[in-house]
């Protein structure tokens, strides 16, 4: 019965051994296939993620303190330092009274941008990152700085 | 009933599958060694937005301390437009 079938039609039997020895051979290929396809979606996902609760804490915290230091920004008193922290730079221009509480505002903020900047890179599963991510905050804090903001371009500070 | 040609070419063909296993699995640990700089700076700009309140798309150079500001401005551009047209009115009337 089975020889009839074979006579009749020998092409059928060719082709599905052939089928199935295709997919001996080339399963590795759809596994690898699967796979790169896989870490792909992963690698699509780039973004880096700025949104754990350890990074919106600190988001928050600065967000807060930036009223308070954006008239010293504006004033001169404070500014963006070429390494993507902040400093006193002419603490002259702020009453005896207050300097003190200028140091700690200072203090605290870049305690927060080192904060910001070590989150960042640990929610993206990269600590070593931490180095490459305050590179990038400090260029684009001093890009996106208002206009008459102090800033520190190759060690000098100029206003923008 | 096995197809004769497969059997021979069979080694050749799995070297070629390890090749290309071996390519893909390099490819996917180079992508992630390297620093996405790219997408660090559109983090950072999203942070930094956040931080100084900036609206998103408005001029680094423009104040947002003074939240008054872009009110008073919107009141101003339709009140400045009747004003336009008013004056037009006013002289093509006589």
């Amino acid at each position: 019965m089975s020889s009839i079938i074979k006579i009749r039609k020998p092409w059928l039997g060719k082709l599905q051994l052939f089928t199935l020895d295709c997919y001996h051979n080339f399963k590795h290929l759809i596994f690898v296939m699967i796979f790169g396809l896989l870490s792909m979606q992963v690698h699509a996902a780039a973004d880096l993620d700025v949104n754990t609760p350890a990074v919106a804490a600190v988001k928050a915290s600065m967000q807060n303190r930036h009223q308070l230091l954006s008239p010293h920004y504006l004033s001169g008193a404070v500014g963006l330092t070429a390494d993507g922290f902040v400093a006193v730079k002419d603490a002259g221009l702020v009453p005896l009274s207050q300097r003190s509480a200028l140091t700690a505002l200072v203090k605290d903020e870049n305690a927060d941008r080192a904060k910001l900047y070590q989150g960042i890179a640990a929610a993206n599963g990269h600590p070593e990152w931490e180095g490459e991510i305050q590179r990038t905050f400090a260029q684009r804090w001093i890009d996106r700085a208002q206009a008459g903001w102090m800033v520190q371009r190759d060690g000098q500070w100029a206003r923008k | 009933m096995k197809l004769a040609f497969a059997k021979p070419y069979r080694h050749w063909v799995n070297g070629c599958l390890l090749a290309v296993a071996a390519c893909g699995l390099t490819a996917c640990v180079t992508i992630n060694i390297y620093f996405p700089a790219a997408a660090a700076e559109k983090a950072a700009d999203k942070v930094i937005d956040e931080i100084w309140q900036t609206p998103a798309g408005q001029a680094p150079s423009h104040n947002p301390d003074k939240a008054p500001n872009p009110t008073p401005k919107e009141s101003n551009v339709p009140a400045a437009t009747p004003a336009v047209t008013l004056s037009v009115n006013q002289e093509s009337a006589p």
